[in-house]
Parts: structure tokens; sequence; C-alpha cells
């Protein structure tokens, strides 16, 4: 019934996501790497695939976990399981658009959700972090090596260069090129 | 009536499509576009709906392209319209990453695409961090708040709590404390 897992999986996260895009990664790493679907390795590297196609994360991300699992029918059963919470809710909501505004326990559990996020996405800066730096696990061996002092270097410019507003694509691209260079000039060991 | 309605699907229809396609990185990129299409072109909505639009996609689950396109579709053209413009701004992603997870597995072969991802996972660290500071910046500023950040984190990224489980806390915690909030104060805390 890998159908009906993949269609309620992706149900689950997209019931779940509050804040769009990077604060549902923890639950989409709990999720598809607890069915071994994906290692955070190959999640990362999906984000970044990701940010350049168009289209939301969660419909990626279904769509491709999907595929690789069960062909097509798969990536239609993820896909419609990370859509549906959103139909019905907003179905819902519009219908009652007023009542909801100025409901007070809805007001009232967003006050806890918004910081809510925020902690998560500080969890997903975490893992994305040791997986960025540490993908062999972590050790003291790592900070002397020369591709950590590179890595280093290109996340401080590529920080400075989110700030000045440079285009996530842009950003994916800079780094992309610095680690072909880096990679041919045989620094990355 | 009938055929104005078939009509406005299927103009819903290709809006949805266009925005899906040509929006990338998803979530507030495609709100320009909305306001363009939905507002100026077609004038199925006022600028006023569009900040409905905002308010509710945030304070719903589900991604904010998903849910802006089954709102503006169900105000616009009811039941039907919902399903046609969530169908449209899905399908784009869901044929392009069709596509592309055929050739992703034997790219990650390659050694070029090996070093190139060595340096885009760094990359994608920053866009997070990113996302982090806006989001920080939006969060309401009170103790209870910076505790739920806290709380959140630690059971999220030390203790491995299921993320569900820790939302679910965290908008009871919201709840509880607006409620003692107001009981104190007699006004609507923020």
């Amino acid at each position: 019934m890998i159908y009906f897992t993949l269609f309620w999986t992706f149900f689950k996260i997209g019931a779940f996501t509050f804040g769009g895009g990077y604060a549902m990664l923890p639950l989409i790493e709990e999720e598809v790497m607890g069915h071994g679907w994906m290692s955070m390795e190959e999640l990362v590297n999906f984000i970044a695939v990701s940010e350049s196609t168009p289209g939301p994360f969660a419909v990626n991300i279904s769509t491709y976990v999907g595929t690789e699992t069960a062909g097509v029918l798969g990536a239609f059963c993820a896909s419609l399981g990370v859509v549906l919470p959103s139909f019905v809710i907003i179905m819902i909501v519009a219908k009652c658009f007023l009542a909801f505004k100025k409901n007070k326990l809805v007001q009232y559990g967003l006050s806890g959700l918004r910081p809510a996020v925020v902690g998560l996405i500080a969890a997903a800066v975490i893992s994305v972090g040791k997986t960025a730096f540490f993908p062999e696990g972590y050790s003291n061996a790592v900070f002397s090596t020369l591709k950590f002092v590179l890595g280093v270097a290109l996340f401080a410019s590529m920080i400075i260069a989110s700030r000045k507003k440079y285009h996530p694509i842009s950003i994916i691209i800079i780094s992309a090129a610095v680690g072909v260079g880096a990679g041919y000039l045989g620094l990355l060991g | 009536m009938k055929e104005k309605e078939a009509v406005k699907c299927s103009k819903l229809f290709i809006t949805f499509l266009k925005i899906g396609a040509f929006t990338f990185g998803g979530g507030y990129a495609m709100i320009p576009l909305i306001r363009a299409e939905v507002v100026e072109k077609n004038e199925w909505l006022s600028n006023e709906d569009i900040v409905d639009i905002i308010a509710v996609a945030e304070s719903t689950p589900g991604p904010l392209a998903i849910n802006s396109a089954t709102f503006v579709g169900c105000q616009t053209a009811g039941a039907k319209g919902a399903a046609v413009s969530t169908i449209g701004v899905v399908l784009p992603s869901f044929l392009i990453i069709l596509i592309l997870a055929h050739f992703l597995r034997q790219f990650e072969e390659l050694k070029v695409i090996q070093y190139a991802f060595w340096g885009i996972r760094i990359g994608v660290l920053t866009l997070i961090i990113n996302a982090l500071l806006s989001m920080a910046k939006e969060c309401p500023r009170n103790i209870v708040s910076y505790a739920i950040v806290g709380l959140a984190f630690t059971l999220v990224a030390i203790f491995g709590v299921n993320v569900i489980i820790v939302l679910i806390l965290c908008a009871l915690i919201g709840i509880a404390a607006s409620k003692l909030k107001f009981e104190k104060t007699g006004e609507l805390g923020k």
C-alpha cells in the first residue's frame, strides 16, 4: 500500500505546514528520512533543485519523492495528499471568512504558532548546517581541512550576498560555480 | 450564466497555470503576479481582497501558492473555480519535477555535479538562515513568544520530538497565554 503511505505522509505534511517553505523542513526531514525515501544530503540537494524550478517546495518534493518511490501514480498520490488539506480548509474558510477573521481562538492559536515556526526554521538551520559542513559526521579533524575552510569562506560571502538581496537562484548558481571550480582545482579532497 | 461560468473557469485555470509556471521559490513572490492577473487584468477581485487572501493564507496550513489559488478561485467562481485554480497552480511544478526526477539520480553520479552540490548545500544553508532572519523579524516581541521559539527549537533540534506534536503544543501555549493576558488586561494579546 505504498500509494496510501505516500498520500498519508504528504497529507500530514500539508496539514501541518505553517509559515510556508522552510518551516516545514523538520517535518519533511522526519517523515521522508523516517521512511528511508531520501537521505539528508539528497534532501538538501533537492531544496536547491526546488529553488531553481517553479512552484511551491511542498509540491515539488511530494512529486519527487512520489515518483522516485512509486512512479507517476505515486507522484500523483503524494501531490494530492500535500494539496488536499489546504484545499479543504480554504474552501471552508472562504465560506465563512468574516467569522474566521474575527475568531479569537484562531488568533490565539496563531500567536503560539508564529514563534513556533521560527524555532522550526532554526532547527532546520542546524540539520542543514550539519549536512553542509559535516556530511561524514562531526569530528575535530574536519576543522583543519582545506574543504572546511573554503566552505566557511563561501558561507560568509553568501550570507553577505543574501543580506544584499541577491536572488536565491543567483546564490545557488554562484555556490555551484565555486564548488565546481574548487573541485576541479583539487581543493575538495 | 452557465456559459459565463465555464469561461471564467477556463480563464482561472490559464491564469494560475501561468502563476504556477513562473513563480520561483514560491510563496510571496507570487503575490504581485496574482495582483496583476486577478485584480488589474481580469478585475475578479479588489486590492483589499488580496490583503485578505494573504491574511488567510498565512493563518491556515499549507503552501501560500495553493492557499491563495484555492481562495481566489472560490471567491471568483465557487467550488469549481477553486478546483481549476488549484490544479492550474500545481500542474507546472508537478510536470517539471516528474520529468526532472528521471535525470536527477543520474546527474548526481557525475563528478561535476557532486562538486556543484558541495557548494550548493552551503548556499542553501544561507537561504534558510535568511528565511529565519526575516521570519524572526515578524515574530511578536514578548517573553511568551521568545519562550515558544526556544521551546520549539529545543524539542525538535535537540530532543527530536515529533514536529506535529510540537506545533499542537505551541498553539495550545499560545491560546493559554492569550487567554490569561486577556483576562488580566481585557484586551487582545498581540
